[in-house]
């Protein structure tokens, strides 16, 4: 491969990448600050996508119509999509929040479970909603007349560096502030949290919402990259798994972390791939298979040797304090 | 509508055995086993493997039992592959969860671990059968017996029905009558006092993973020689297996059996209305109503 082609390469490497650590962000304020064991990831990362590919995509006329069919079509700037993306999954996270947040944490992980698996079914039987297990092709992207196709990929790259960076900014600026301390007091001990004043119920429901709108935000990401989604992308794998391990190995409750571990996890993912392809023919199509075990092995090992991951979690809260 | 119940009656039967060994867990190691789906799927491949691959080539003979669809391959894999699964999940607590314990982690650290478990499981079934459904035996023939009221029954159907009531007596019995099954029922009321009245709860919790693994197994292959086999069948289960499990209230058995039986009617009812392939959501439907209304389940007394 000349040496544009491995740039190419890594950059296609730090979009995905850059993605995940979008949603890593995202379970951060849930479980590295809150303690909220979402395992629904997927579930969030399939309603952003196609929210934000709805809300950016014209309703289908003439010919289209008879072969796709979605919901509604507004065929608004990315920016909107970002935003309804955020919106509509901030109240999905809502809706799973007043059934479950009063219980043990347990509850939330089924309750999560069960909503990812079964927003995956509904958008895979219900055709007039989003065109079934076909999926919506053609998303538009930002920017995308601005230079030639061939390089887009470096304009998405800083489109996603200046998301990133934003919601890093958002996250860091609320954590540190009383109603971040708020959040770590429940995580640490919630009767003497509540027995401070807090009103338990109301501020994990706001990380959750809030958490489940930066994946919301992942999730659009991820659509215009790819510039077409189907239900069969969102699976518990690539949706959930491989996010709790990145920001497991990361290090929990610590924003660096959660980048940090998303990029190192994408860049072990891809270069176990390069080691598989060194397998003989007859085992390449369960190749994928053998990389998921790996990760899997490694998260068993990141629990049980090192669970405050790469960084751990930062204690000092104030950069003014020594 | 009748024909739907009966077979909800069989699914649910088989949910049972799944949500019994859940809520034991749950109840006496006290977290949320997120890999007791794919316990089950691993009992179906083990036996799989027993039936087509090792016992074939012992030479045991492929004939099947009068008008069920296995034989004595069949027969020999069952207990195999339950005692197989029992020492999995034995196994899993030696390398994972005592290490956990060891370190006093939380019990979201117990439940990611066994996530973890679950895929671990699910990716070394797909390494070694692939992603395909199979079968224990393709291509037969199931002749059904003729109910009144219009429902169609497989004798397969009846064994599984016998099967699965007779294991849940067997566990009845064992809960009730064996010091260790006494112990059992004490720790999962009360930890502390279990220990300080010198029970040995490490071989408590051995026993535990023993009797839900074996059971797991067993609701797997009964799936696999009802319906198929496939390595997310176990997967599938697993939101169907919590919703009967705190339908039933988490710990109590019983309630795991009604709660089963629950699910796998109304999972079967609604295909008369719905897709087939919503049955988990339908699961995740009734969970989600008992959480709303009744979070400690049907049998949860509202003073704990």
């Amino acid at each position: 491969m000349e040496l544009g082609g491995i740039l190419a390469y890594l950059v296609s490497l730090a979009i995905m990448a850059g993605i995940y650590a979008v949603f890593c962000l995202g379970l951060n304020i849930q479980w590295g600050y809150t303690g909220l064991f979402n395992i629904g990831i997927a579930g969030f990362f399939c309603i952003g996508a196609y929210t934000s590919a709805m809300i950016t995509t014209p309703m289908p006329t003439g010919i289209y119509a008879q072969y796709v069919h979605q919901i509604f079509g507004f065929n608004l700037p990315f920016v909107f999509g970002l935003f309804g993306a955020a919106l509509v999954c901030g109240v999905v996270a809502l809706l799973i929040g007043i059934p479950t947040l009063r219980l043990g944490e347990d509850y939330l992980a089924i309750a999560t479970l069960g909503i990812a698996e079964t927003i995956r079914l509904i958008f895979n039987n219900e055709h007039w909603l989003a065109n079934g297990p076909r999926g919506l092709m053609g998303l538009p992207q930002p920017l995308q007349n601005l230079v030639d196709p061939r390089h887009y990929n470096y304009i998405y790259l800083a489109v996603i560096v200046i998301i990133l960076v934003v919601i890093y900014l958002l996250i860091e600026r609320a954590i540190r502030s009383p109603w971040g301390r708020v959040l770590r007091a429940i995580r640490e001990d919630e009767v003497s949290a509540a027995m401070s004043g807090k009103n338990i119920f109301s501020f994990k429901m706001q990380s959750l919402v809030f958490g489940a709108m930066v994946m919301g935000i992942g999730g659009a990401l991820y659509a215009h990259y790819t510039k077409a989604i189907s239900p069969s992308v969102f699976t518990p794998l690539y949706g959930t798994f491989i996010i709790w391990i990145m920001l497991m190995a990361g290090g929990s409750g610590n924003n660096k972390g959660a980048i940090l571990g998303a990029f190192v996890i994408w860049g072990l993912w891809i270069g176990t791939k390069f080691m598989t392809d060194l397998l003989p023919y007859t085992l390449k199509a369960r190749a994928p298979y053998i990389r998921f075990l790996l990760i899997g092995i490694l998260l068993e090992i990141i629990l049980i040797y090192r669970p405050q991951g790469l960084l751990g979690e930062e204690k000092k809260v104030s950069k003014l304090i020594e | 509508m009748v024909e739907l119940i009966v077979y909800g009656i069989v699914l649910g039967s088989i949910i049972s055995l799944g949500a019994i060994g859940l809520t034991l867990v749950y109840g006496i190691i006290r977290f949320a086993n997120f890999a007791h789906g794919d316990l089950m799927s691993a009992g179906a491949y083990i036996a799989l493997f027993m039936v087509t691959g090792l016992l074939a080539w012992i030479g045991v003979p492929d004939g099947s039992f009068g008008p069920l669809s296995f034989g004595w391959r069949m027969l020999i894999a069952f207990p195999v592959s339950m005692l197989a699964v029992a020492g999995v999940a034995i196994l899993l607590d030696r390398i994972l969860y005592q290490k956990l314990r060891k370190k006093k982690s939380g019990p979201v650290i117990f439940a990611m671990s066994s996530l973890g478990a679950a895929f671990i499981l699910r990716m070394l079934i797909l390494i070694f059968w692939g992603a395909d459904s199979l079968f224990y035996r393709p291509g037969m023939m199931r002749p059904a017996y003729a109910l009144p009221l219009g429902v169609k029954i497989r004798p397969d159907q009846v064994f599984i029905l016998v099967l699965v009531f007779g294991l849940i007596g067997a566990l009845h019995l064992f809960l009730q009558k064996t010091k260790m099954g006494k112990a059992m029922r004490a720790t999962a009321d009360n930890m502390e006092l279990a220990l300080v009245s010198g029970i040995n709860t490490e071989r408590i919790i051995i026993w535990t993973w023993g009797i839900g693994g074996a059971l797991a197994a067993a609701g797997g292959i009964l799936y696999g020689i009802d319906v198929l086999l496939h390595p997310y069948m176990g997967w599938n289960f697993l939101i169907p297996l919590f919703a009967a499990t705190i339908l039933g209230t988490i710990g109590n058995m019983y309630g795991a059996l009604v709660g089963g039986l629950v699910i796998g009617i109304a999972q079967q009812v609604s295909t008369a209305f719905l897709l087939p392939t919503y049955k988990p959501a339908v699961a995740f439907i009734i969970m989600i109503i008992i959480l709303l209304i009744r979070p400690k389940g049907i049998f949860g007394g509202s003073s704990r």
